[in-house]
């Protein structure tokens, strides 16, 4: 086996296409080592939610993976049977969704609802999952567990909600989570305490996590490595440290200067140039016609 | 210094609290705004924010009389309207113009676009040379003459939101309220809308009421800020002043609580004070 055996998650030259022929997913390669923070940031279309859902075996029925390989600690999703797959994804991998009030369901009681994917689906004890959900909510800083344990969804506030979500991702010890947006819907001083906490996890339970978001503020700030993305291609991809401080392609860099900043008010806010678009579409044109026709 | 467009005295709104409500009988009433007083200046753009539940956008609709107060005054261009009935605020109408967070729910998906730009202005009676005036609106806001015959959901969500302001603006008013007008929007849309309306509040002496949870937007666009907490104002300011020397604590975390897109690593790291 070489190196990259060794990576958590390892997705190489992956392409999706929907019903029609276009391509989703555009020969993206990316990996997220143990313990890593790896952001994907991009607009809306540009399928970051689309290469979490890939990685959990969720993607919507249209959209076909046609080339590519997926692997999870060293195992290609791709070789396994269906079954083996579900199975191998549910133990290894997490999801924190961006609007828990859709994750969760309203007509159950938040206990219940959390233990029951370590019952059914990892086999553990009613015993053993009451405990170990007690010690995430303590974890999350859930002062008062019986209460909130016994609550239906919505008497629940948004961030406490969240906070209930990212103690079930963390209950099984998952080796990655793919959180879509988990900040997306919250206040910005909610926010922060999320973000905080996912950080805090994440180092405390050595987690790697696929972080999807559309704000680069909330990648400077969680992530290790970055992806950047458009219309399904990777078009940068960079430490998150060096990207700030040299950001390589136009767009990321257009991204930034976009990006309001109170700090500095004249250079952000910036409208996309159009020649970058222009040059993006042009990127991109190559680049299926390269997939199209691999032989010239 | 002219007198100000909006002058608001006390402003106090009560709603139904619906969480409150028995099962027969009426839900008894919850008080969202406690006693706001401010002046919006003529010709400048304010911005008002504040996180959710703060009754921002209770405020907004107060002061374009979608709510009727319970308590106060608010006055607009010298006319009290607090109490103002339908038929007479009417003619004060036009000049209280509105701009939607979500444009696809806030235009009609069976009429043109030229239709739904066309509507306030036959509303008021400015039915004449209609298709000259949808030109000059569609124009206003960059959107190519075509448009005009297409659907809603021909457009995408950052020419759906010009389609809003075109239509706020389709009548001259003299007051907008933009509420939460770019937080549907990705950040490259969000810098085309925000540099328009900056641009279109400036040529037409518009006065703009913005509200937003988002301070780093505020920044760029607004001369003067409102900071809400709770249905009461925790700080109003002029804009730089309130950026450099934020006075309330509550002003200062919701600045430290945004991400700057800069590295930081301190800025997850739980704060020196003792947790509250």
């Amino acid at each position: 086996m070489n190196a990259l055996a060794k990576s958590c998650l390892d997705i190489r030259d992956l392409s999706a296409v929907l019903p029609n022929g276009l391509r989703v997913l555009r020969s993206v390669s990316l990996s997220v080592q143990p313990g890593e923070v790896r952001a994907l940031v991009g607009e809306s279309g540009a399928g970051k939610t689309m290469i979490g859902k890939a990685v959990l075996g969720v993607l919507p029925p249209s959209v076909r993976i046609v080339e590519g390989d997926m692997l999870l600690e060293g195992e290609d999703l791709g070789k396994l049977q269906p079954k083996a797959r579900r199975t191998l994804i549910g133990a290894r991998t997490a999801l924190i969704p961006q609007d828990p009030l859709t994750a969760l369901n309203p007509s159950r009681r938040i206990g219940p609802q959390m233990t029951d994917r370590l019952v059914r689906i990892l086999g553990w004890s009613g015993e053993k999952a009451d405990t170990r959900i007690r010690q995430l909510l303590d974890e999350v800083q859930i002062r008062d567990p019986e209460r909130v344990l016994k609550c239906y969804p919505h008497e629940l506030s948004g961030g406490m909600r969240q906070r209930v979500l990212i103690a079930a991702a963390f209950a099984a010890e998952p080796r990655l989570i793919v959180a879509d947006e988990p900040t997306t819907a919250l206040d910005v001083t909610v926010q922060k305490q999320i973000l905080r906490l996912i950080a805090q996890l994440q180092r405390e339970h050595g987690t790697a996590i696929l972080f999807v978001t559309h704000d680069l503020g909330v990648v400077a700030k969680i992530s290790q490595k970055v992806s950047v993305l458009y219309a399904g291609k990777v078009v940068e991809e960079a430490e998150t440290a060096a990207l700030f401080a040299a950001p390589q392609h136009p767009y990321t860099r257009a991204l930034m200067a976009a990006t309001p900043r109170y700090t500095d008010p004249l250079a952000s806010l910036k409208p996309v140039d159009e020649a970058v678009l222009a040059g993006l579409a042009a990127e991109i044109a190559a680049a299926d016609q390269a997939w199209r026709h691999p032989h010239g | 210094m002219a007198e100000p467009l909006f002058s608001v005295r006390g402003l106090k709104v009560a709603l139904p609290d619906m969480t409150r409500k028995p099962l027969f009988g009426r839900a008894p009433l919850a008080e969202i705004l406690k006693g706001l007083d401010f002046d919006l200046p003529r010709g400048s753009v304010t911005g008002i924010v504040g996180e959710s539940g703060s009754g921002k956008s209770t405020l907004g609709r107060a002061l374009v009389r979608l709510l009727e107060p319970s308590a106060g005054s608010v006055s607009f261009d010298g006319r009290d309207i607090t109490h103002l009935p339908e038929a007479e605020l009417r003619p004060v109408r036009r000049n209280l113009q509105m701009i939607f967070q979500d444009p696809m729910s806030s235009l009609n998906p069976r009429r043109t676009i030229a239709s739904i730009i066309a509507a306030p202005l036959k509303q008021n009676g400015l039915g004449d040379n209609l298709k000259a005036r949808v030109a000059e609106a569609l124009q206003r806001v960059g959107l190519p003459q075509g448009f005009a015959s297409r659907y809603r959901h021909e457009l995408s969500g950052g020419q759906r939101q010009r389609v809003g302001i075109a239509r706020a603006l389709a009548l001259s008013p003299k007051f907008v309220l933009a509420d939460e007008i770019v937080s549907g929007l990705d950040v490259s849309t969000q810098a085309q809308i925000l540099t328009l309306l900056e641009k279109l509040a400036a040529d037409m002496g518009l006065t703009v009421a913005f509200i937003s949870h988002d301070l780093s937007v505020i920044r760029r666009l607004c001369r003067q800020v409102i900071v809400m907490r709770e249905g009461a104002i925790v700080e109003a300011s002029a804009t730089d002043t309130l950026f450099e020397k934020p006075q309330q604590a509550y002003t200062r975390d919701l600045l430290a609580a945004i991400p700057l897109p800069e590295i930081d690593d301190a800025w997850l790291l739980p704060a020196a004070k003792a947790p509250a």
